[in-house]
């Protein structure tokens, strides 16, 4: 590696930049909001409201990226905030504030912008759906809130607009609510998720408790710096955890959630019921990738107590980095094994992502938070690249996203296929010419270095070999072969291939700021000077690296080319894998029954207990009350039979009524409320009268 | 000012009770004046009480040979909770709009309960307060024995008992605190400083908080709850799950809290971690918070799931009283004020707009029912009140139950561990509810002819109805400082000492 530059001086005085920040999530969700009160027949206006809101966000995070930047090319680390107080309870207060550093212009740079080619593209995938307003809406607030999630400083103000992201993810997914399996997904993820956050909560909660604030920086006193972070490693919380460990597994489990790392990624490929559109944006690009994001800005708290060597590299981890890593690589393996097995074109890529986002946890668990960070910036290119293309070729071939009924689109997609290719080698990380190649091995350097264990090295090696499989797999069964469908495919309009190859584009560019040579990404991140030099190469076993990771693509690509291939099949025919081994495809193709275990025992379980709730509130609680009223009932027969019979004797006939009646209830009810009434106004008019007479005096 | 609210009510009900009744209109026109006119003096009274502490607003004798006095008095508490049921009350009216049935004597029933609620969160005076809190009760029963629908004399009877139940144990606390007190004096301020022995507090706080507590929806004393709501007549259930509720609640901090604060000290003992009366409640509070969700998650009837729900919701705000700080207290009545509005706007999406159209809760009668497309105002509304229910950040529920976790937090942390699994299960059961009741057509086109016949349209007072109280909640969830202002100092003299 190359001798990294001393750290940057902070620079944390407001500026003009920063004092407009607020203003890149509020367009889009103005827009939402204006949109909302539309009519469904201006879908034009609707459409063009979206993106031209989007654009002039786009515009402010690149004035925001250029801040940073500028601060960053005159030696200055940027970080600057805006705080203020949201809620004042005795000497505590809630504050909010948002802010401008290097990880929140990236973040923002990248959503605006795909979030805006996704936007265009959807002009032309959801251009028929008659809800077509309904759709830009949500869209709109959705990319609203994950802006707001990139621009807090609070973990609170995060955490609201991560709600906020959520329940936008739910309605996209249920969009098609009429299919029962959309309704079902778009509950599933809503709850999922949602058991991450109650964690999160706590988490954000308890640190509350213990230091008082919720701000990350706030000159010296947020909880991500110094002060707090000793107060919190002085903590202990049992178990032999930190405080800090501890409130970090708590926001890392919120993270889960969001990211769909196992035991919560079950929603994540059901969500894949939503548009297209939707997939690539939100399950693809940005609001998956919300719980990285999440671990990399409170990194801080994450890292408190690990030691550093005098060139800043950690030594030896924290327990919640370590768990963190353990997730991330468990994942990334445990999904890119299932993907290899699943057959509709949109859940082999949900998987992937679910696998990616594993790498992006484990980097962030080993090398740091440029290194997840950089897989995330390329990962949100190629995936949604994948996804867009994967619409376009749903949209091809009439609403068909069973790849076994597709093949030689090659043909009639042209354009379609080229850019998917890019995206897949992206993916798979193929050597030199694309950004996944450089991010994905960033990732496994730094596994190759992790002190703690070398397993999660080779378990991400064997991920990068399963990627490759699967893509190509899917590459095979979608655009070569023989056409297996019903109808004629036909290429999609040029509104939905522009952002395609935009996409591609920066599939391949985007590994230009990452690589060993010059790894400007990583030091624009972390506040020093980014040198060019080949001699980046020279760290001992970096090129090794390279070789493995290139061969074990290329071997990855080279078996399932063997096994997939160019050949002709026909759709009802069993995979190749299948046939060879049954049993294990069984079990991926089943996603390891995970869903089924759920069913079986946590919700079983709270329907069994809900059920036993009922039941005692109907039978017993019920069943005490009816005992008691009887009771009352009872006595007060007796007491009726003993005024019929003794006192009534020298009642008029009118009384007697009365008491055959039934008592005084049945009364009121039969319609002589008036009477009572009367009474009771004039026990009202007696009381006012008096009141008003003696407040006189 | 203030105390114009209650007479002003009381005189409405009157007014109601005299007119005429063939003129329905004018009943309606008449309650929304008198509803209006309170709204508006208690938020006037409300902005000008801010910052002044505790104002005492009248003061008489009124039973001077036992040391009776006719006393109001407003704090930041009362404040919010008058205000709460100034929108209450307006919001009641415009969605009863379409009762025909002997209209002028629902709503005199009606403004006479919302006087009484007026009349409990200004006394000052514990005899007072009692007289309120049953003339509070009373209507409701008429309101829902006779307005009301499904087994209405069973909610109506079980409503009843429970809350007279309630009133004697809170009544035989009273009567205790006054003899033994030797104050010769009613007044909550003068009772506060008898120096009543702690022994005797032991005892009398669990009684009457117990007693306040039933009407508050306390676990295991809930049962009333779900099927009131179900019985009552939509404004009916919304003042019950809106204000009347917040009355138990309300005179479980006031009384129990304020006058009996060492009722709360350590026994001396515990068993499995319970030490106390506020560690026995606060655990209620927590059952409470899961055992309704629970329920909720697998009731049938669209308004037991909401019924259900106050349940979980009320028990965050037990659970906030019992946190005995600043901020858990705070988010407990913050919690009052969010409950009132959010569950109020369910009752009436579930009462009004949906049943009185399709005259069915049965969820599953709703489900081929195609209500997204027939009712798509009253399911945005629902969608809308739903995520306000299940405390996403945005609306007041989130500000409140946050504030009570903290404060739960910092007291014990398992409180808070145990209510997050009731958060999830909110989630689940109002999902539920929501997909099966409006987004679940997923029937073919035949079942739109099956019930092919139009549900009127949307019509005014809903909507208004509908956006002031999504408003109020929403602007509270953004901005809650307008009401904090008001409730923090409050929660802090009480905190400080001498119980008011």
């Amino acid at each position: 590696m190359i001798q990294e530059g001393t750290a940057f001086a902070p620079q944390i005085a407001e500026s003009a930049a920063s004092g407009i920040l607020w203003l890149i999530p509020a367009l889009p969700i103005v827009a939402s909001g204006c949109i909302a009160l539309m009519k469904q027949p201006m879908r034009k206006l609707s459409a063009t409201l979206a993106i031209g809101s989007l654009s002039c966000s786009l515009l402010l995070s690149l004035f925001a990226f250029g801040h940073v930047l500028v601060g960053w090319a005159s030696g200055a680390a940027v970080r600057e905030t805006v705080n203020f107080t949201w809620i004042q309870v005795g000497a505590s207060h809630v504050d909010l504030g948002w802010i401008l550093d290097p990880l929140a212009a990236v973040m923002l740079v990248m959503v605006c912008f795909v979030g805006l080619l996704i936007f265009i593209y959807s002009t032309g995938y959801m251009a028929h759906d008659e809800n077509f307003t309904r759709f830009f809406c949500f869209l709109s607030l959705f990319a609203g809130a994950m802006l707001g999630v990139v621009i807090a400083n609070s973990l609170l103000l995060l955490f609201m607009s991560w709600e906020l992201v959520g329940l936008t993810s739910y309605l996209l997914i249920g969009f098609w609510y009429q299919k029962p399996s959309a309704a079902a997904a778009a509950k599933k993820a809503f709850l999922t998720t949602r058991i991450g956050d109650v964690f999160f909560l706590l988490g954000m909660v308890w640190l509350f408790a213990q230091t008082g604030t919720l701000l990350f920086y706030n000159a010296g006193m947020g909880s991500m710096e110094a002060l707090k972070l000793g107060g919190l490693l002085a903590t202990p919380a049992g178990l032999g955890l930190t405080a800090a460990s501890a409130i970090g597994l708590l926001i890392f489990a919120g993270a889960a959630g969001k990211s769909g790392q196992f035991p919560l990624h079950v929603w994540l490929p059901d969500a894949m019921e939503g548009p297209t559109p939707v997939s690539a944006l939100i399950h693809a690009a940005t609001m998956v990738a919300a719980g990285v994001y999440l671990v990399a800005r409170v990194y801080p708290l994450m890292q408190a107590g690990v030691q550093l060597s005098a060139s800043g590299e950690a030594i030896g981890s924290t327990v919640a980095l370590t768990v963190v890593t353990w997730v991330g690589a468990g994942t990334a393996v445990f999904a890119a094994l299932i993907a290899v097995a699943q057959n509709d074109i949109k859940r082999i890529l949900a998987y992937s992502t679910v696998s990616q986002l594993g790498y992006m946890m484990a980097g962030l668990g080993m090398g740091g938070v440029a290194v997840g960070m950089f897989h995330l910036i390329t990962h949100a290119f190629f995936k949604s690249l994948l996804f867009m293309g994967a619409g376009s070729v749903i949209h091809g071939c009439h609403e068909e996203q069973d790849i076994r009924r597709m093949g030689a689109l090659k043909i009639d997609m042209p354009w379609t296929f080229i850019t998917y290719a890019v995206g897949m080698l992206a993916l798979c990380g193929f050597p030199l010419f694309f950004s996944g190649f450089w991010s994905k091995d960033g990732i496994l350097e730094a596994a190759q270095h992790w002190s703690v264990a070398k397993s999660p090295f080779y378990m991400l090696v064997f991920g990068a070999l399963l990627t490759a499989f699967y893509m190509t797999r899917q590459v095979s069964y979608v655009f070569f072969g023989n056409y297996r469908g019903h109808k004629e495919a036909h290429e999609s309009p040029p509104v939905m291939l522009l952002p395609l190859v935009i996409l591609a584009f920066f599939a391949m560019a985007l590994g230009l700021i990452g690589t060993p040579v010059w790894p400007w990404f990583k030091a624009f991140l972390e506040g020093h000077a980014a040198g060019f030099s080949v001699a980046g190469f020279s760290e001992p076993g970096l090129l090794e690296l390279m070789a493995t990771s290139s061969v074990v693509v290329l071997l990855g690509l080279v078996v399932a080319w063997r096994i997939y291939g160019d050949k002709p099949t026909k759709a009802e025919d069993s995979d190749a894998l299948e046939r060879a081994m049954p049993t294990i495809w069984t079990l991926l193709e089943g996603k390891f029954y995970i869903d089924e275990l759920y069913g079986a025992t946590v919700i079983a379980f709270y329907a069994w207990w809900a059920r036993v709730a009922d039941w005692l509130d109907r039978r017993v609680w019920g069943g005490i009350v009816a005992c008691v009223a009887w009771l009352f009932r009872e006595s007060a027969q007796l007491s009726r039979l003993f005024d019929a019979n003794w006192v009534d004797g020298g009642f008029d006939k009118g009384c007697e009524e009365l008491a055959s009646g039934g008592g005084l209830m049945s009364r009121i009810e039969s319609g002589r409320v008036q009477i009572y009434l009367r009474l009771l106004a004039l026990a009202v008019v007696l009381l006012t009268a008096i009141l008003i007479w003696s407040s006189r005096g | 000012m203030l105390a114009w609210t209650i007479y002003l009510s009381f005189a409405g009900a009157l007014l109601e009770a005299l007119l005429p009744k063939d003129k329905p209109a004018l009943a309606r026109w008449s309650a929304l004046a008198v509803a209006l006119a309170g709204l508006i003096l208690a938020a006037v009274g409300f902005a000008a009480g801010l910052g002044h502490g505790r104002v005492v607003i009248a003061d008489v004798p009124w039973v001077p040979s036992m040391g009776i006095r006719f006393t109001l008095a407003a704090d930041g508490i009362s404040l919010v909770l008058v205000l709460l049921t100034g929108l209450a009350a307006v919001a009641g009216v415009l969605f009863s709009w379409n009762i025909e049935l002997r209209t002028n004597e629902f709503f005199a029933f009606y403004l006479a309960l919302i006087g009484g609620v007026y009349g409990v969160f200004l006394s000052s005076d514990l005899f007072l307060l009692f007289v309120f809190y049953e003339i509070a009760i009373v209507p409701k029963y008429f309101l829902i024995s006779i307005w009301g629908s499904t087994r209405r004399e069973y909610g109506a009877m079980k409503l009843a008992l429970y809350s007279f139940v309630g009133s004697a144990m809170v009544l035989i606390g009273l009567l205790a605190a006054y003899t033994s007190s030797g104050s010769r004096s009613t007044g909550l301020v003068q009772l506060a400083h008898a120096g009543l022995s702690v022994g005797f507090q032991m005892w009398a706080f669990p009684l009457v908080f117990v007693g306040f507590g039933i009407l508050a929806g306390m676990w295991p004393f809930h049962t009333w709850a779900p099927t009131g709501h179900v019985a009552a007549p939509t404004a009916a259930s919304m003042l019950l799950a809106g204000v009347v509720m917040k009355l138990g609640a309300y005179g479980c901090l006031r009384v129990a809290m304020g006058l009996f604060p060492h009722g709360m000290d350590p026994w001396g003992f515990s068993y499995l971690g319970i030490g106390s009366w506020r560690d026995v409640f606060a655990l209620l509070a927590v059952i409470g918070i899961v055992y309704g969700a629970l329920v909720a998650l697998v009731q049938s009837d669209f308004k037991f799931v909401i019924g259900y729900s106050s349940v979980s919701h009320m028990g965050f705000v037990l659970l906030g009283l019992m946190t005995l700080n600043q901020i858990g207290m705070t988010g407990a009545v913050l919690q009052m004020f969010s409950h009132g509005i959010i569950a109020g706007l369910l009752f009436a999406i579930v009462g009004r707009i949906v049943y009185e159209r399709t005259h069915t809760r049965q969820l599953a009668e709703l489900e081929g029912m195609h209500l997204s497309k027939r009712l798509p105002f009253a399911a945005w509304a629902f969608v809308i009140a739903g995520v306000a229910s299940m405390g996403l950040p945005g609306f007041s529920g989130f500000v409140a139950e946050f504030q009570v976790l903290v404060g739960s937090w910092s007291a014990k942390p398992w409180w808070t561990g145990a209510a997050g699994v009731g958060i999830v299960v909110g989630v689940a059961y109002t999902w539920r509810a929501m997909q099966l009741a409006f987004f679940s057509d997923t029937h073919s086109a035949v079942h739109i002819h099956e019930h092919g016949h139009e549900l009127a349209a949307i019509t005014w007072p809903e909507v208004a109805g509908v956006s002031m109280l999504v408003a109020v909640s929403l602007a509270v969830g953004l901005y809650p400082k307008i009401l904090l202002d008001a409730i923090e100092p409050a929660v802090r003299a009480m905190l400080a000492g001498g119980g008011q």
